[in-house]
Formats: structure tokens, C-alpha cells, sequence
């Protein structure tokens, strides 16, 4: 096919999901049409500045738009995006450095802790003054800062047990994650440093510095919609630059040294990689994607406990990472979206379905069952609580069947 | 703790140390039961099968079916208290025992021979998978998946021995049925054909499978002994607290292994030894850590303190305390 009617027709494609979006606004389907366009584009056979013109357009453009209609949809990009950003923070540990790690969530829970007790009142409990919260232009400050506690906190991590056998290492991590987990659920007493299980709120948003130039354009936007489209953007901005960085790692001296000890532990020694070293920052960069994305969450939710950084938000990551392919950029990005869509969308929308279902009383006709009465289903049916069974059917069928991922990497195709 | 009027720290601590030892055995006896199956299975396969703490969970769950169906059956007052003990017992140890054995078949052996993360990954499905299809099967069934045991009066019963020390039926049948089992294990795997197999396959499973000792069956039948111990655990588990739901295996699981790797993993006296260690530590930070730092840390710090030790022990002494008996080749 020639190029510009592959352009043409991906821009049909576009429009019409986007005006599908746009007339049923309740509809998951068509946002996932939407959503899958920017899949397409990736497989679809144009240069890469097409590509990359169209897809800016995408999601620059159009989904902005369309949020501004359904403010439901930027929630879903944002929360995908925050994924995208753990996952391929678990991608550098997990897939290009080979270690296990099952406590990643732990790192993320540093960040978003971070942001919030100095982001809200709440740390005046602890450092008298009444300094906070501190004003919301500190939120980019911490989003630095948390660069280097994540990298501070992964390299002092990595540090004791970066010696020991894969799977020891594996159970570790979940130690310290659990270690983490209960610190935060227990730091409120004797000085109360996390608020515990109670969370913290309110935790303060970034600056609307913008807001003064869109009001000489003229532009009048409610400042709830206005966070929503910021935050888009600046998940965007995030992931952008995660992605820029992975890659560039990735080809460079560091992530041949990374591939290098995933491979073979004791050849990459011999040819003089200096392994420890090499292990500690790519345990401290993934450490500091998912801390830089946790100021964000803690932003974006206002309200933070422990409940949102258990062991299933980690093996959540993990599974993301092992669907799309470990070790591939791509791969991660599609994972991250893949199963927060199915998450978020299409286990609850089944469960809203089947309780509709279920109210309305209809009869399903099973061929060899007879009639089965929906309004019998037991009440306690409801696909959106058996994520973790998704997750595990996933791993299983996925190390059975298909071990490099959706989206393998290069080196792993070529294999 | 505020210190009581009359009374020091010590004093204290010395009144509820009685107390405190038999909970740490009872607690130290279910570690060691669970830690067994991590720890032969990973002395044959060199694996760490996570969904074994499903596999105990899974016993939990037989346990108050048995008692359930039982009690609606109207039997639960009329049969002799060692038929439903030992029905409950058995019929827990073998389901859990088989449904390992389904685990291995289905989800492990296709694995073996590639990257070791490859299989515990999918180990990590398997139990997230069974948590999930438990709490399934349960609503389905019962509509609920927080299932109480049915208390059995015979085991309701408390025996004094002192003022500070009473120790309740629930717990001598604890430590009574592990040590048994203990022992009956320990005869089996020295002294029987089938032990020496699996002790040959751990050791080496090339030449054993050159001796004519057939691997695939003996990997099977150790992931059955292990399962069974699990469920045996989940059962007695089940009667000791009462409580289960289908999440309730992660927790002990996690410092199951911890207790395996604190003995040294493979190592199946190492196992029954970091057990009942790990069972101890835990019973004396739940109880004194607040006497210690005078109610600052409590006792929900007791899990921080087991997985410290678990980071700990892994930095200075990797291979626990007995030492391990896994093979170096690929280490």
C-alpha cells in the first residue's frame, strides 16, 4: 500500500472512532477504538515522520478534545500513563537487567508519600512552623527530588542484596516492599509521620502557572477541567521523557552492559562489565521512574493510604511488563495500557453489564444447560474482583505460550 | 505498654514469658509445616513454588468444608471427636496434596529447563490465580468467601497449669499432630525407597535419573508430600484461628520461606529449625517489642521484624543457618 493512502486511512479510522467517542460518550468501545488507533499506527506501514506527526496528533490533539466532552476519558489516559511509567521503570529492572524485582511498588509508595506529607497540612505534625502545605511551585521541585530518593533508595536497596541468586533477590524485594507497606500503615504513632491507615489529604496539585497566559488568549477553562487536561499533560510530558531516556539507554555502553548480565552473569564479568555496579543503577534508575511518578499520583489523587501500594500493584506492574514483552520498550508502553484498559474498562464494564443483566432479569438459553436465570447469579459474582485472577491466568499462559511478550524485543526476535 | 502500678518492665515480662513461648511454638510448628514444602520442592527443582502458600490456604479451606458438610449433616455431635479430627486431617493433607501435584503438571513442568524467572513467574500466576478461583468457588457455593470453622467443643477446652499459662486443646493438638507428622516425615525421606529417591534427585538429578530412578514421578511425588504437609498446616491453621479467607495464605507463606531460607533452603531439618526460630522471634516482637520501646513500636512491627530477618540472614549468612543442600552447579 502507498503511504498516503495508509495516512488517509488512518485518518479516517480516527475520525470516525473519535466521532464514535464523541455521540456515546458511555460507550467504552469506542474510546477503546480510539485508544487502538495509536496501536495501528505502530504497526501501520508509513515513515516514521508520518508516524510520529500523526500519533503527536493523536494524542496532542484529539484526546485532549475529546476529554474536554468526557472527562472520564483523561482520567483513564492519565491513570494508563502513570502505568506506562511504572512499567517501564520494572522494564529496566525486570527486562533489560534481568532481576526480578516483585517489590516495585515499594518505590512508588516513597514517591507519592513524599509529595504528600510535605504537599499537604499534614507534616506540620511533626515540624512545627506551620511551613505547610508547602505552596504548590514546590511540586516541581519534589518531582526532581523524588529522581533522587527513588535512585538514593534502589541503590541503597541494591546495595546489600544485589549478591544474591535471582530468585532469593525476588523474595526480598517483596520483604522490603511489605517492610515499606507497614511502615507507612504504622508511622502515626510515636510521631506520626504518614498519618498510617487513615491517609493523608488534602494533597496539593501543581501550580496552574499557565493560567494567566490562557486568560490573556481568552481562553476561559474551569479550573477542575483545567487540572484534568494539566495532568494529561504532564503524564504525557513524563512519559515522554521516561521513554527518551529508556531508549537512549538502552543503545548505550550502560544497556549493552545491562543486556549483557541478563544474558550470561559470568561472561559479562569476564569481558570486564563491572556487574555490581551496572546492576545498582539500573535497580536506582527504574527506582527513580516509579518515585518521580508516585509525587505525581499523590497529586493527581489528593488522596493517598497504603491500600493503593500492595503486593497486586506490583505483581499489576510485572504482569504489564511480561505481556508486552520484557526488555521491550514498546512492549512495556502497550502492556501498561493493556491491562489497565482491561482493569479499569472492561472488567468493570462486565460487571456493570452482568448486574444490569442481572436486575433487568433475563433468562440466558444454554444449549445443553436448559434456561439459567441471571437474577440467580450469586451476588458475589463480579468480574471486576477477580483481577487477580486475570493477572494470574496472564503470567501462566504467557510463560507457557508465548515467554518473550506481545511485543518482543529486537535482539529477542531475532533469536 | 504503660507499665502497670506495682509491676516493672521485668516483672511483666517475666509473668507473660509462658504465655508468649507457647505461642511461638504453636506459631513456630505451622512455619515449619509450611516452610517443608518450599523447601523440598526447592531441593529437587531448585524452584521457589510460590503458590505453595495457596496450596495451605487450599487446606484451610478443605478443613471447614469437611466440618461444614459435616455439621449440616448433623454428624458433628454424634462422631467421635478423633473420626472428625482425623477425617478433617486427612481429607485436607490429600486435596491439598493432589492439587500441588495438578500445579506442578500443569503449570511448572512445561517451564522446566528454561530460566528459573520464567517459572517462578508463572509460580506468582498459579497463586494469584488459585487465590482468585478459591474466593470464586466459595462465593458461587457459600456466597461468602470468610469462612468461620465451626467450633468443635472437645477443642474449646483449656488446661491450667499455672495462673499465667493456660494452654487451650486447640494448641496441644498443634504441636502434638506437627510433631507426629515431624517425625513420620523424617522416617519417610530417610528411610524409605521413596525418600532415598527424592533425596537422590535433589542431590543430583541427572545421575539419579542414570540409576534408573524415574525424575518426573519423584518431582511429582515431592510436590504431593509438600502439598500435604502445606494442607495439613492450613487445616490446623484453620482450627487455631478460626478465621480463613482465600487471602490469607500470603502472609504466612512469605515468612514460611523466610523460615526455609532461614534454616537453609533444601535443607529439611533447616526447615522444621527455622520454623520454629522464626515462630519464636515473631511471638516475642508481638509481644515485647512494645514493653521494649515502651509502647512506641508495637506488635503490628512483628512482620516488619520477620522480613528483616529474612534481608538480614540473605546479606550475612545466604546460605541460613543449617546451611543448604542445593546443588552449586547452577548457583
Amino acid at each position: 500500500m502507498s503511504q498516503p493512502l495508509v495516512i488517509i486511512g488512518f485518518c479516517v479510522y480516527v475520525a470516525g472512532s473519535c466521532l464514535l467517542a464523541y455521540f456515546f460518550p458511555q460507550s467504552v468501545l469506542a474510546f477503546l477504538l480510539v485508544e487502538g488507533s495509536l496501536l495501528l499506527l505502530y504497526y501501520a506501514p508509513a515513515s516514521d515522520m508520518a508516524k510520529t506527526i500523526l500519533g503527536s496528533l493523536v494524542l496532542l490533539v484529539l484526546l485532549p478534545l475529546l476529554g474536554s466532552v468526557n472527562a472520564y476519558y483523561l482520567e483513564i489516559a492519565v491513570q494508563i500513563g502513570i502505568f506506562i511509567a511504572l512499567a517501564l521503570g520494572l522494564n529496566i529492572v525486570v527486562g533489560f537487567v534481568g532481576l526480578l524485582n516483585l517489590g516495585f511498588v515499594a518505590f512508588f509508595a516513597i514517591g507519592a508519600y513524599l509529595w504528600a506529607v510535605f504537599g499537604s497540612p499534614h507534616a506540620n505534625q511533626f515540624i512545627p512552623g506551620g511551613f505547610f502545605p508547602l505552596s504548590p511551585n514546590w511540586f516541581f521541585v519534589f518531582l526532581i527530588l523524588s529522581i533522587l530518593v527513588g535512585a538514593l533508595t534502589g541503590a541503597l536497596l541494591g546495595l546489600p542484596v544485589l549478591r544474591l541468586r535471582g530468585d532469593y533477590l525476588a523474595i526480598v524485594t517483596l520483604g522490603f516492599a511489605e517492610v515499606v507497606r507497614a511502615l507507612v500503615n504504622n508511622l502515626d504513632k510515636p510521631i506520626n509521620l504518614t498519618n498510617g491507615p487513615r491517609g493523608i489529604a488534602p494533597i496539593g496539585k501543581p501550580p496552574l502557572f499557565f493560567k494567566p497566559w490562557l486568560e490573556f488568549f481568552g481562553l476561559e477553562i474551569a479550573d477542575a477541567k483545567l487540572y484534568s487536561l494539566y495532568f494529561y499533560f504532564l503524564v504525557l510530558l513524563i512519559v515522554f521523557v521516561i521513554i527518551v531516556v529508556t531508549r537512549r539507554l538502552e543503545n548505550s555502553r550502560i544497556g549493552r552492559a545491562w543486556k549483557a548480565i541478563r544474558e550470561d552473569e559470568i561472561a559479562a564479568v569476564a569481558m570486564g562489565v563491572p556487574v555490581v555496579r551496572m546492576k545498582l543503577l539500573g535497580f536506582a534508575v527504574g527506582a527513580s521512574f516509579a518515585c518521580a511518578v508516585g509525587v505525581l499520583f499523590a497529586a493527581k489523587q489528593v488522596f493517598i493510604n497504603p491500600e493503593s501500594f500492595t503486593f497486586m500493584e506490583s505483581i499489576g506492574v510485572l504482569a504489564m511488563v511480561i505481556l508486552g514483552g520484557m526488555g521491550s520498550i514498546p512492549g512495556a508502553i502497550l502492556g501498561a495500557t493493556g491491562v489497565t484498559i482491561l482493569n479499569l474498562q472492561l472488567l468493570k464494564g462486565l460487571s456493570l453489564w452482568l448486574n444490569g443483566l442481572r436486575q433487568s432479569g433475563a433468562v440466558l438459553s444454554l444449549p445443553l444447560l436448559g434456561d439459567l436465570s441471571l437474577a440467580n447469579l450469586p451476588a458475589q459474582f463480579e468480574p471486576a474482583k477477580y483481577e487477580r485472577m486475570v493477572f494470574g491466568l496472564i503470567l501462566i499462559l504467557m510463560m507457557i505460550f508465548r515467554p518473550q511478550g506481545v511485543l518482543p524485543s529486537k535482539q529477542e526476535r531475532q533469536k | 505498654m504503660p507499665s502497670l502500678k506495682g509491676f516493672t518492665g521485668l516483672d511483666i515480662a517475666l509473668e507473660i514469658l509462658p504465655q508468649v513461648l507457647l505461642d511461638g511454638i504453636v506459631l513456630g510448628f505451622m512455619y515449619a509445616l509450611i516452610a517443608l514444602g518450599y523447601t523440598m520442592v526447592y531441593g529437587v527443582l531448585e524452584f521457589i513454588n510460590f503458590a505453595h502458600s495457596e496450596i495451605f490456604v487450599l487446606g484451610a479451606f478443605v478443613g471447614v468444608e469437611v466440618l461444614l458438610l459435616l455439621e449440616s449433616a448433623g454428624q458433628l455431635a454424634t462422631l467421635h471427636p478423633a473420626a472428625i479430627l482425623l477425617l478433617v486431617i486427612v481429607t485436607g493433607m490429600v486435596i491439598s496434596g493432589l492439587a500441588a501435584m495438578a500445579l506442578e503438571r500443569i503449570a511448572y513442568r512445561p517451564l522446566m529447563g528454561g530460566p528459573r524467572l520464567v517459572a517462578l513467574i508463572s509460580a506468582i500466576g498459579a497463586s494469584f490465580f488459585l487465590q482468585d478461583g478459591l474466593r470464586l468457588f466459595e462465593s458461587l457455593w457459600r456466597n461468602t468467601f470468610y469462612l468461620n470453622y465451626p467450633s468443635l467443643e472437645f477443642l474449646d477446652k483449656n488446661i491450667p497449669i499455672t495462673a499465667a499459662l493456660v494452654i487451650p486443646v486447640k494448641s496441644l493438638l498443634v504441636i502434638i499432630t506437627a510433631l507426629l507428622t515431624l517425625i513420620g516425615l523424617h522416617i519417610f525421606v530417610n528411610k524409605t525407597k521413596m525418600g532415598t529417591a527424592i533425596r537422590a534427585v535433589a542431590q543430583d538429578p541427572d545421575t539419579a535419573s542414570l540409576m534408573g530412578v524415574p525424575v518426573n514421578r519423584v518431582i511429582a511425588l515431592t510436590f504431593f508430600v509438600g502439598g500435604a504437609l502445606g494442607g495439613l498446616a492450613g487445616v490446623l491453621f484453620g482450627i487455631h484461628y478460626s478465621l480463613v479467607n482465600p487471602y490469607s495464605g500470603f502472609v504466612p507463606g512469605i515468612k514460611a520461606f523466610t523460615a526455609a531460607v532461614l534454616g537453609g533452603i533444601g535443607n529439611i531439618p533447616g526447615a522444621m529449625v527455622g520454623g520454629m526460630l522464626l515462630g519464636l522471634l515473631e511471638a516475642f516482637a508481638a509481644s515485647y517489642l512494645s514493653l521494649m520501646t515502651d509502647g512506641a513500636f508495637g506488635a503490628e512491627y512483628k512482620d516488619v521484624v520477620a522480613f528483616l530477618v529474612l534481608i538480614l540472614i540473605l546479606i550475612f549468612r545466604p546460605k541460613g543457618l543449617l546451611g543448604e543442600t542445593v546443588r552449586e552447579s547452577k548457583a
